[in-house]
């Protein structure tokens, strides 16, 4: 096993999640009063809403070094404020382009529709983003002085 | 200086069986201005809260981190917490390390350790800049809104107006009374069902302080909590009904008479095209299917319609159309009940195989007194007399490929059927049960079960595989008898499905006007499952009844009273406290761009004429935080949410 394919299968990547305070975060804690087990990589960060989220907090996590970054909101039409999920969608979509401009990995923002009623959702999503991410391998960001 | 206090909740094992707390409590004391920590066993009970007062006023804080379980469970009970301890309630910052660490990571205590470790710390960093504010006062409007009329609506209603409120009731039938005006008896206790609605549906009429607002629709909700501003949709009725006296010469004499299907006897009978659902309809006025009727499909009935001929008192109006109606509420109480699920989804069922296959709502028509037979139970293909009877209870309840959940009514409601049956039928009749529990949970249920058992009813633990239909119409099914463990043949001159209850088809629509969510299986979601059955998401707006989930008449009829004291709690205050977490502009910066007026789906942002600079409608604000990310210029600021509070938690995570 080369060094890089280690580095690969034995790290565990660290996720921030922004999640919005009427579906996604309380999904999240739905999965916690029905004890859905998932992986302890995240650091959930709660928002009123998805469309409060600034690229620049993506961004920021990306250049920092967080491996992955969740964006949680109310499904489509669901929106407590009416239509921020759709200004977050619309945002990271612009967003990934940027960043693949930068050549930064696009792979590593996830936006999810997550209700309040969809602890199993949340759950699964995590679990979904640590597997991916693990086979993106860490953010290259976090060893930037080695470069 | 900022003097931080860290609290850190065991909730019994709930954390402290996962969480190393000990290790937490010494590393929350080395972390920056922070120069109290300590743990508690349940932080939220009184002794709890003595701990967090005491260490306020002993180490002078200025900043309270609580660690426990989630802020949307315990933020305002720790809020007035810190306020006793005459501290500003915006000061608390809390880390959920309950729900979204020790409960989702029981097997792995060291990175469980690990991540309440940096959730504190996030909280901590968050909490130093923390400022203190302000909430400011709002007038609330005193009416309220009852969406559906059925008993939960009708409930609702009574208890606000009795209370001195006015209510604007809705419903979108011609008739308020729901699915209870369906029912003949209602179990255990055997009351007919129009004796105990009626005079509540003729209470609702009579109230001065209801409005009863019947064949109309919300169509739009906007603002907030103790002042929405509702759009109702008035469908036109094409009567006048302040002309109509409901006495029905009209329905005599209607071209269509006997040719409409009639929906309120679920399809077993024939009614007019011009019509009331039944009798008792409150109110009692005549309403024109539109779909039905010939003038208005295709704009002439013979050589002049009888309808309008008829009626000495005018009201027959053709030309009448849909109004917007403007109401102001303070509160909204939901309560439009539950649809059947359709049983053709279950093809092995044959619902559509044979017209002697019926849903119990069916029956329920078919054995009242004021259904289309009055009473008269006979097969329904050929009017032959019904020897044999069999219940298929769970329809499509307790399937994980359709409705995973229980109806609820299902097995009593079979039971009051059998009961009927034998009273109606005699000895004679055969009657069959086949079910998969018998649940009877409720007060006197069980003991109702106890006599339809000790009776000659066959029940039986299994359900069909699939019921035949033969050529010559008669019905049969093998069942397989868990209890026994015999394999049964049933021959059957009626079957009687029991199906799942399910949302309304429509409950989606209506979610997205009210801003309320929705569970997995459809029905409406309450705040919480225990503490906060008749709350939603959306403050102010309240569910009752079946919307909320299947629920037998008493239960209905105390939710809906609990949401009707939730309403008075709000509609009977002159001013509501406000969150005064809203965005607010920093007049330095702000260049006048405009965009966050674009942006903000409440209208609460508008340029200054004079200075040129967005400013924030503090009323109409609801703290979403759109601007604050559209804001080229940095200018727009979340209070207690900014992005360098974020920013600086995302720092410490990495």
């Amino acid at each position: 096993m080369s060094e890089n394919d280690k580095t690969k299968e034995d790290f565990e990547p660290k996720v921030v999640g922004f999640l919005c305070n009427w579906c996604s975060y309380a999904g999240a804690d739905l999965a916690g009063t029905s004890r859905i087990q998932y992986p302890p990589n995240i650091r959930v960060i709660r928002v009123m809403c998805s469309g409060s989220v600034d690229s620049v907090y993506v961004n920021r996590a990306l250049i920092e070094g967080a491996d992955a970054v969740l964006i949680g909101g109310c499904h489509p039409g669901d929106c407590h404020y009416l239509n921020g999920n759709y200004k977050a969608r619309r945002k990271m979509v612009l967003m990934k382009n940027i960043l693949t401009t930068l050549g930064m990995e696009p792979e590593r923002v996830w936006l999810r529709w997550i209700s309040a009623s969809e602890g199993q959702k949340f759950a699964d999503t995590v679990k979904e983003i640590v597997e991916e991410t693990k086979k993106l391998g860490p953010n290259p960001m976090k060893e930037r002085w080695n470069i | 200086m900022v003097k931080i206090g860290v609290f850190i909740c065991h909730c019994g094992t709930n954390i402290g069986g996962v969480v190393d707390i000990d290790e937490l409590v010494e590393f929350s004391s080395r972390l920056d201005d922070v120069v109290f920590a300590t743990d508690y066993k349940y932080m939220c009970s009184d002794p709890g809260a003595r701990v967090i007062k005491e260490a306020i006023e002993e180490h002078e804080l200025t900043r309270v981190v609580v660690t426990s379980c989630s802020p949307r469970m315990h933020e305002p009970t720790f809020q007035s917490v810190i306020e006793d301890a005459g501290l500003n309630r915006f000061c608390l910052e809390m880390a959920n390390i309950r729900e979204h660490c020790s409960w989702v990571h029981k097997d792995k205590k060291e990175e469980a350790t690990q991540k309440a470790k940096e959730l504190v710390a996030m909280a901590v960093r968050k909490s130093k800049t923390l400022e203190p504010l302000k909430s400011f006062q709002k007038e609330v409007v005193h009416d309220a809104l009852v969406i559906g009329a059925g008993i939960a609506g009708i409930q609702a209603s009574l208890d606000l107006a009795e209370a001195g409120k006015k209510v604007y009731l809705v419903e979108r039938e011609p008739s308020i009374g729901g699915r209870m005006a369906q029912l003949d008896k209602t179990f255990p206790t055997l009351d007919c069902s129009s004796c105990i609605l009626t005079p509540k549906m003729m209470d609702v009429a009579r109230h001065p302080n209801i409005e009863l607002l019947t064949y109309s629709e919300v169509t739009e909700v906007d603002g907030s909590v103790g002042d929405f501003d509702v759009k109702v949709k008035r469908k036109p009725a094409y009567v006048d009904w302040d002309k109509c006296n409901g006495c029905g010469e009209c329905a005599q004499v209607c071209r269509m008479k006997g040719r409409v299907e009639d929906e309120f006897n679920e399809g077993l009978g024939k009614r007019s095209a011009i019509y009331v659902p039944f009798q008792q309809a409150v109110p009692l006025k005549y309403t024109i299917d539109p779909n039905k009727c010939l003038m208005l499909l295709s704009g002439r009935c013979g050589e002049s319609p009888p309808c309008q001929d008829v009626c000495e008192l005018g009201a027959i109006d053709y030309e009448q159309e849909e109004e917007m109606m403007e109401l102001n509420v303070g509160s909204i109480i939901v309560a439009t009940g539950y649809d059947m699920m359709d049983p053709n989804g279950m093809y092995e069922y044959g619902y559509d195989h044979s017209p002697d296959i019926i849903t119990n709502l069916e029956f329920e028509r078919l054995i009242s007194s004021s259904g289309p037979t009055s009473g008269e139970i006979r097969r329904i293909s050929d009017g032959e007399e019904v020897k044999s009877v069999s219940f298929i209870l769970c329809v499509g309840s307790r399937d994980q490929d359709l409705q995973e959940y229980c109806c609820r009514i299902g097995c009593m409601s079979a039971l009051k059927h059998a009961y009927l049956l034998r009273d109606h039928l005699g000895d004679e009749v055969d009657l069959n049960i086949c079910y998969t529990d018998i649940r009877s949970f409720g007060k006197g249920y069980e003991e109702f079960y106890r006599r339809i058992r000790d009776g000659n009813t066959t029940l039986i633990r299994g359900r069909p595989s699939e019921i035949n239909v033969e050529k010559d119409g008669s019905i049969n099914f093998n069942v397989f008898d868990t209890m026994t463990q015999k394999l049964l043949q049933v021959n059957s001159d009626l079957v009687v499905l029991v199906p799942a209850l399910v949302p309304r088809k429509d409950s989606g629509e209506l979610s997205q006007i009210l801003r309320i969510s929705e569970g997995t299986d459809g029905f409406f979601l309450e705040s919480h499952p225990k503490l906060k059955p008749a709350d939603t998401a959306t403050d102010g707006v309240f569910i009752a009844g079946c919307c909320q989930g299947p629920k037998d008449i008493p239960d209905a009829v105390a939710q809906a009273s609990g949401a009707a004291s939730k309403a008075m709690g709000i509609i009977s205050r002159e001013e509501l406290e406000s969150d005064p977490m809203i965005a607010w502009v920093d007049e330095d910066i702000c260049v006048g761009c405009g965009v966050c007026i674009d942006v903000c789906p409440y209208s609460a942002r508008e340029l200054n004429e004079v200075t040129g600079i967005a400013e924030v409608d503090e009323i109409l604000c609801t703290g979403c935080g759109g601007c604050i990310a559209a804001c080229p210029s940095n200018a727009c600021i979340h209070k207690n949410m900014t992005k360098q509070q974020i920013l600086r938690m995302i720092d410490e995570v990495i």
